[in-house]
């Protein structure tokens, strides 16, 4: 089995705060890999280091076997590793149009063109017909981003890592903060995409994670609790002092 | 129509030509022969408005702030200068390209600087290269003519067939002519995916990573050219006006350029044009009437316009010559508002 996103004895700290602990982490080629945790256990500082948002202490991160530490963030975009963020990314000001069209338009190389103007090139046009249709945006194109409801957002910030062609794809709680009624919507996306995207899914919602997921990391303070299938994890008397019990007591 | 073909209709639907865009410009042409006694001011406002459309590439689009834009002005302004008192180049467009890839290598240069770090280091960061430059051209008077500044400059003519006349006439259609190719080349660029990139990384420079964007690259690229821009009316003020001193460099030349953009608005590549005629004309109005206090009253009129929105002040403005295009060209010929000014 070939591994596509690793990680191998990463290291972070916040002043004296130690964030990430030796976390060594092996994601398989298009795995639907869950990385579970109660809150404050680090998962998205996790993901930041992987996307290049911030620098691990010490450690290695390794995107289909090369070494991508040490890269900026948009060199490992165009490597093939894209996110979402927990709470949105967008651009206010711009469409959703613009918005994936910029995205399509960096990946194809043309980002960088400053002569030739938006929209008359074919290719970049189609996949941005089919990405809008895709995420149920098509009809809301040309509104600006601010002023779009929730949910909309929410799947055009999906949308967006998607138009990178990610082979690692990486979602930070794809799903917080969406209306029951238009979650719908974001499952059917999730579950939806290609089966050759490796996919890590960082979620608090443990019915997602278990329809979603074949394989769940459960983290805990920054270090790596115990690794498995979800019918393993979910028996796992250690996971559910730490993670399920944390819930019991929310409620 | 298909979606991916629709897709490309609306992608291009900014960069389309308007009705008042055809308008402004014919407007401002006609301006050239209706008030044939008054090139200086026009040609005055002309220089303003391509000083004020350089920052608004960069502050409109790419939202890097700037208190010390006169840096590249003042650039261009003595290297038009010293190019044609020492008959370096005598040819005026020649020497005008020259002078703005001068004040382009000092953008590139400084980039660096300006593109680390939040708005207030920024605006310390421009600021101080100003001052910097200012001092310099002090110290090595030898060369800029230190506080007189340099004289007996003397202008060739424009491809060695118009030569500069007295009243101005040549250097008001000159500089419209700059003006205008300069704008249609901004034009061009605004409207690509770079243009693009850019309010993206305005918007948010962690998403526009996040697809791939190269943030720091593309913001000293834009950065480079604004100082181009600059360069250039630095350069057409020492040419048309035949001086240039060391108040090329002054802080009220950045500031002022502040001013003009919060009247016009930014991200547009309008705002620059049309702020530097209001701000021009609000100082003639203001000076004629309180020659003592005409700074008092354009702050009142900054204050007012901050306050009740500038979109808001444009639809009134807009108002009647919208309802005018309406009748002739259709409903969705009406002149364009900034859709980035709240």
């Amino acid at each position: 089995m070939t591994i596509a996103l690793e990680t191998q004895n990463l290291e972070k700290t916040f002043g004296g705060l130690r964030v990430t602990r030796d976390l060594s982490l092996k994601i398989e080629q298009g795995a639907r890999h869950a990385l579970i945790g109660p809150n404050g256990a680090g998962k998205t500082t996790v993901i930041n280091q992987l996307t290049g948002v911030l620098k691990p202490n010490s450690g290695r991160i390794l995107l289909e076997g090369q070494d991508i530490a040490d890269l900026p963030v948009h060199k490992r975009v165009l490597r093939g590793l894209s996110r979402t963020f927990q709470i949105n990314q967008l651009y206010p000001d711009l469409t959703p149009l613009e918005t994936i069209g910029l995205a399509v338009s960096e990946r194809l190389g043309h980002g960088g063109d400053w002569w030739r103007r938006m929209g008359t090139r074919s290719d970049v046009n189609g996949e941005i017909a089919e990405l809008l249709t895709r995420f149920h945006l098509l009809d809301v194109m040309n509104e600006q981003t601010v002023t779009l409801p929730y949910g909309k957002q929410r799947l055009l910030e999906i949308a967006v890592a998607i138009a990178a062609k990610p082979r690692v794809l990486l979602l930070d709680e794809p799903a917080a903060g969406v209306p029951e009624s238009e979650r719908h919507d974001i499952l059917a996306v999730v579950g939806s995409l290609p089966r050759d995207v490796t996919v890590l899914l960082i979620e608090h919602d443990m019915d997602l994670v278990f329809s979603f997921a074949d394989r769940i990391s459960v983290l805990v303070s920054g270090a790596l609790l115990t690794e498995g299938p979800p019918e393993q994890v979910a028996r796992d008397p250690q996971v559910k002092a730490v993670y399920l019990g944390e819930e019991a007591v929310n409620v | 129509m298909t979606a991916s073909s629709d897709v490309g209709f609306h992608a291009q639907r900014q960069a389309r030509w308007h009705y008042g865009e055809f308008a402004f410009w014919l407007v401002v042409l006609a301006c050239g022969f209706l008030f044939p006694t008054r090139y200086l001011i026009m040609t005055d406002i002309l220089r303003l408005a391509l000083f004020a459309m350089s920052l608004d590439l960069i502050l409109g689009y790419a939202g890097i702030v700037s208190l010390g834009h006169a840096a590249f002005f003042g650039v261009g302004a003595y290297a038009a200068g010293l190019l044609a008192l020492h008959g370096i180049i005598n040819e005026p467009v020649l020497a005008l390209i020259v002078a703005g890839l001068a004040a382009m290598v000092l953008g590139f240069a400084t980039s660096f600087l300006v593109i680390r770090g939040v708005d207030l280091t920024r605006l310390m960061v421009t600021l101080g290269i100003a001052l910097l430059l200012e001092a310099l051209a002090e110290r090595f008077s030898n060369i800029t003519g230190g506080t007189d500044g340099l004289q007996g400059i003397e202008m060739q003519p424009i491809f060695g067939e118009i030569p500069f006349d007295m009243f101005g006439k040549a250097g008001f259609f000159y500089s419209l002519a700059v003006l205008f190719v300069l704008f249609l080349f901004a034009r061009r660029i605004v409207h690509s995916p770079f243009g693009l990139s850019l309010r993206a990384i305005k918007n948010n420079p962690l998403r526009a990573a996040a697809i791939g964007i190269p943030v720091n690259r593309r913001l000293i690229a834009i950065y480079t050219l604004a100082a181009f821009y600059a360069g250039i009316a630095g350069a057409l003020f020492t040419q048309t006006t035949a001086i240039a001193s060391l108040d090329v460099f002054a802080f009220e030349r950045s500031a002022d350029l502040m001013l003009v953009l919060v009247i016009g608005g930014t991200g547009y590549l309008y705002g620059g044009l049309v702020g530097a005629v209001v701000f021009r004309m609000l100082q003639e109005l203001f000076s004629t009437i309180t020659p003592q206090y005409w700074q008092f009253w354009i702050g009142l009129v900054l204050v007012v316009i901050v306050l009740v929105g500038r979109q808001r002040l444009h639809r009134w403005v807009l108002y009647v010559p919208n309802l005018v295009i309406k009748q002739v060209a259709g409903r969705k010929s009406v002149v364009a508002v900034p859709e980035s000014d709240a």
